[in-house]
């Protein structure tokens, strides 16, 4: 019997396949391909305390072994979230994770409480809404908050503190690839009382129309994601997690079994599918079979005997 | 992402591609599929509408534009290809008289409708090079086309009870401002094209301004009400 399970604080993953904010929107339209509650877990859809649009422009381009987007964080708002959603999201036997975004720190903390007094009403009612909060202070398409949390370690720190405050849920933070010290930054988050971290969000890079002499984004720079990051973020995962002893949620262009295994050998404890999910619209499924026929081929009983070996 | 075997891809114009793909998931007339060649660059699959539906097959026409369809064009008949659909909700149900108006490789979905409603007219403007005319001839006696002009100059939108439409931005652009000067009846439907990664509405890159807010051109669309659209 094969052993894939995974855990961060109490919230046990029964594989540690776990689909990426923003490429999984809630769930529900990857729903009709295949069955949810295979997966280890999932993260929602970026949310902040209201509606967002999201940015103007064109919001994607395709690069060697990548993509670039620039979807600056539309979202419907928690509190939408909250009413639509979460009714959904209680009928999945799966890790749910809510990914929480900011313009501001105080947007932020009112955020993490809203989400906390709804978790807590809900479980007196026996109804958990969701397991865990993932936050972003690494989103590189919006100009105010997002990625400016992400890059020095104390702004990082007053945002991880009150929201640490805020909420008793689990808290995973998720970092920036363009943190200007990395490193840094995941040791600040552990002794700020994070359970986890996550890890890359998308790299800051740009596209140039060379006959407009412009940039084919509004915002000037986009998120790369996809293959061509992986050999980058697979070393920024190994860094960090020699670092610090709290699990990580590790992902940069995943698109195989054999990626997976690339990471945990790293020392993650998860791993999330982010660009993949759009090549290949049924990559939940066909991964995490993936990662067990691999396992059951090399004889490995238990994910521990792979984690962090080098 | 599902396979299909390409039967086959045909050059029909310079750059325009028809692939017939064998494929039982048929669709209506404004609906797409996800394309995409097994090799493994570029990641995206690519939204292509759907020009014809015949028992277990689906036609696609397409223009080569970039590397994604480039990779599309080099298909042969025995080729695998990666496909999902039939997305997106296509046009509504039709009523009374019918104009379906296309621009250049955006005459795509009115093959398969004029071949539900042969009653329609049907408006086909191309820039330079005119192509499958004599395919929709066969489908309808009133079948006007324009090159090099403003096809939308020549539609009186007071004959019509509905009208379609697909075709470049500033074609759809023009639809708009001559359905505001007719007194924006709601009658007129335009299909979105737009840059998409899932198609499926997760991703919300392809999300466009509307009167209503932020809507998916995939899995809202692509087809919306002209007067709803806020060109960007």
């Amino acid at each position: 019997m094969i052993d894939t399970t995974c855990r961060i604080a109490d919230v046990v993953f029964k594989n540690p396949v776990v689909m990426a904010s923003g490429t999984f929107g809630f769930g529900r339209e990857y729903a009709r391909y295949y069955d949810l509650n295979k997966l280890g877990g999932l993260s929602g859809k970026g949310l902040t305390l209201h509606p967002k649009e999201g940015n103007l422009g064109l919001r994607v381009w395709e690069t060697a072994s990548g993509m670039l987007n620039s979807v600056g964080l539309e979202n419907p708002g928690i509190r939408r979230f909250l009413s639509k959603e979460v009714p959904y999201w209680q009928q999945l036997d799966t890790v749910r994770i809510v990914n929480l975004g900011g313009h501001s720190i105080a947007e932020y903390e009112e955020g993490a409480q809203l989400l906390e007094q709804f978790s807590l009403s809900g479980k007196a009612a026996g109804q958990k809404a969701y397991d865990m909060i993932e936050l972003n202070i690494s989103c590189p398409n919006v100009k105010e908050g997002g990625m400016a949390y992400g890059i020095h370690v104390e702004t990082a720190r007053e945002v991880v503190m009150r929201v640490r405050r805020a909420t008793t849920l689990p808290l995973v933070v998720k970092l920036s690839p363009n943190a200007r010290d990395l490193v840094g930054m995941a040791v600040m988050c552990e002794e700020e009382g994070a359970d986890g971290l996550s890890l890359v969000n998308t790299f800051s890079a740009m596209k140039i129309d060379i006959h407009k002499r412009s940039s084919v984004f509004e915002n000037l720079y986009a998120g790369l994601s996809g293959p061509a990051i992986k050999p980058i973020a697979l070393r920024m995962v190994h860094e960090v997690c020699k670092a610090v002893s709290i699990p990580v949620m590790g992902m940069g262009g995943i698109s195989s079994a054999e990626d997976m295994i690339e990471f945990i050998m790293a020392g993650a404890e998860t791993v999330q599918i982010g660009t993949h999910n759009f090549v290949n619209l049924r990559a939940g499924e066909e991964l995490t079979a993936g990662l067990e026929a691999f396992m059951r081929r090399e004889g490995i009983q238990s994910l521990t005997e792979i984690r962090g070996i080098l | 992402m599902a396979a299909a075997l390409v039967m086959n891809n045909i050059q029909i114009s310079s750059g325009i591609f028809r692939m017939t793909v064998q494929s039982g998931m048929g669709g209506r007339p404004g609906q797409f599929y996800m394309l995409r060649s097994k090799n493994a660059s570029p990641l995206l699959s690519r939204p292509i509408s759907i020009f014809n539906v015949e028992e277990d097959r689906v036609q696609f026409l397409y223009q080569v534009v970039g590397e994604g369809t480039k990779r599309l064009a080099g298909l042969r008949p025995g080729d695998e290809i990666g496909i999902e659909g039939p997305l997106g909700n296509g046009f509504p149900e039709p009523s009374g008289q019918m104009a379906f108006v296309g621009g250049g490789i955006g005459i795509a979905p009115f093959y398969y409708a004029l071949k539900q409603w042969p009653g329609a007219d049907i408006y086909l403007g191309f820039s330079r090079e005119a192509y499958l005319v004599q395919e929709f001839e066969r489908l309808s006696s009133r079948v006007i086309v324009d090159v090099g002009g403003f096809i939308t100059d020549r539609i009186d939108l007071s004959s019509y009870d509905q009208v379609w439409v697909c075709g470049p931005q500033p074609m759809m652009l023009a639809m708009q401002r001559l359905n505001a000067s007719s007194g924006n009846t709601g009658k007129v439907y335009v299909s979105m094209e737009n840059r998409m990664a899932c198609g499926i509405g997760a991703c919300l890159v392809c999300s466009i301004r509307t009167s209503g807010g932020r809507r998916k051109s995939c899995a809202d669309g692509p087809i919306f009400p002209v007067e709803e659209v806020v060109f960007e």
